[in-house]
């Protein structure tokens, strides 16, 4: 057995070790990861929060926040929903962009875009605490 | 006894729907009251928010719903005594913007009195709008009322000067609804003085009418719904026996009474707000008395904004709502129950769904 190959199974050894204690912590998050994972989260609800408030999102200068002050009557507790103009049920990006399109005169953004995920993260957390009610009018 | 034709509201529908229609009813409000002279309406139009783009161009949106009221007003029959324009002419502040507005503004055959708002004060401090419209605060007297138009929306002197790199800076912070760095309105101490000494010639029994942008009383500060200084102003207010204060910015229907002073809100003619229970993380003051307007279908542009007709009715406020894409809403003043009421929501078992879902 060569140095090398030893050293192979010593890590593949240890991988094992870890692996098998590992898998019965996996669950258990410290304190550390929660308050990591919140400023990852909060991180974008701020960015969201800065796109809110840009007269640069759409093209005539209109911001989200002109109408919507923390970002409210935007509801998006009761998504997906059907929305009659569109005739069928949307999930709340597609809400966004219509708003992007027609009061803010701009380009819509792709589902997956991450101005699109802080958007929703923003108006969300405004929203944080109040009960789930999808499909509701 | 208070019998308003209510044929007007339904041919402000038709004059909407018609665009400017040649048939204009004769009659549109009947009062039926003693001291008729005292009786008189004038139109209040509010919350245009002109907002400048670039060049000659300006949001459409916000255009077409001034233009509107403005359009309205004018067929209104028999004609107001004068017209009030409510505050936030301009969104920023600036002179295309308010130039813009005077313009549209100028096609009225009416006098109009003219309130200031935050979004028309804070770039140059009123300077440019005074030469367009006047005073910042002022007086006077039509049959038999005394009316009052005070710049509510003056702020801490700390927050104004010496706080921002620049002017547009500050215009913009306070520009925003909902800004934690923004401050709240306040009548502030000059006009305080300058109130007291306006009322100090007036009667108890003249009905007082006071025109402010923010409301003169305690609703939500996290939105400005909000005057610093209200109980101080209401107190200079109470020896009177009928006082109305009449106020924009919310661009929503509200209304109340505190002792002897009605608080009824105009409507803007650029975009509908959220009622502040809306909003789930603060505390807010909204009056008991309010039955919430529908909550504003954004696919229809002009839903949820309006102008309206107010009759002043032996000097209590009779507030017809004229409302774009809804039914219009009477907010009158009740003589038994002594406060504001809606003629049509009176109960919550009235109450349609839009009006209580946020």
């Amino acid at each position: 057995m060569s140095h090398d190959q030893k050293k192979t199974r010593l890590l593949g050894f240890a991988l094992l070790v870890l692996a098998a204690t590992g898998s019965s912590r996996a669950d258990e998050f410290t304190d550390a990861d929660l308050q990591r994972w919140q400023k990852q989260f909060m991180s974008v609800v701020n960015k969201g929060r800065a796109l809110w408030t840009d007269s640069g999102l759409g093209n005539n200068g209109v911001a989200c926040v002109q109408c919507h002050p923390n970002a409210a009557n935007t509801h998006p507790e009761t998504y997906p929903k059907f929305q009659q103009q569109l005739g069928k049920v949307v999930p709340v990006w597609e809400m966004i962009n219509w708003c992007i399109r027609n009061p803010l005169e701009g380009q819509p953004l792709a589902a997956d875009d991450p101005k699109m995920t802080a958007l929703q993260a923003y108006m969300t957390h405004e929203r944080r605490g109040v009960k789930l009610e999808p499909g509701k009018h | 006894m208070n019998t308003i034709n209510r044929s007007r509201r339904q041919f402000m529908k038709g004059a909407g729907a018609l665009a400017l229609g040649s048939m204009l009813p004769v009659s549109l409000v009947e009062l039926a009251f003693a001291e008729s002279s005292q009786n008189f309406s004038f139109a209040y139009i509010s919350d245009a928010h002109i907002q400048h783009i670039k060049d000659n161009r300006f949001v459409r949106n916000w255009d077409r719903g001034l233009i509107r009221a403005v359009a309205e007003t004018n067929l209104l029959v028999p004609k107001p005594d004068f017209v009030v324009f409510g505050g936030d002419l301009a969104q920023l502040g600036n002179k295309p913007e308010l130039d813009h507005g005077a313009e549209i503004m100028s096609a009225l055959q009416y006098k109009v009195h003219y309130v200031m708002g935050e979004h028309d004060y804070y770039l140059d401090l009123g300077e440019y709008w005074e030469k367009l419209f006047g005073p910042q605060y002022y007086s006077f007297d039509h049959k038999g009322v005394h009316f009052i138009v005070l710049n509510s929306i003056l702020t801490y002197d700390e927050w104004t000067h010496n706080r921002w790199p620049t002017n547009e800076q500050r215009m913009l912070e306070m520009a925003m609804l909902d800004n934690p760095k923004g401050s709240p309105f306040m009548v502030g101490a000059e006009q305080l003085l300058w109130l007291k000494k306006d009322l100090s010639m007036i009667d108890n029994n003249t009905p007082i009418v006071v025109f402010s942008h923010s409301p003169l009383q305690k609703i939500f500060r996290g939105w400005n719904f909000w005057t610093e200084d209200a109980e101080q102003v209401q107190a200079l207010l109470q020896s009177f026996n009928k006082v109305s204060v009449i106020y924009g910015h919310v661009h929503q229907v509200q209304y109340n009474q505190i002792g002897h002073i009605s608080f009824n809100s105009v409507m803007a003619t650029a975009w509908p707000w959220p009622y502040p229970p809306s909003y789930a993380h603060a505390e807010q003051y909204l009056p008991k008395l309010i039955v919430p307007m529908n909550r504003a279908d954004p696919f229809f542009e002009r839903d949820g904004t309006g102008w309206q007709l107010i009759n002043l009715v032996n000097g209590n406020v009779d507030m017809e709502y004229l409302l774009y894409s809804n039914r219009g809403r009477s907010v009158r003043y009740h003589r038994e129950a002594n406060r504001p009421e809606d003629i049509d929501y009176p109960h919550e078992t009235m109450r349609i769904p839009p009006q209580s879902h946020y």
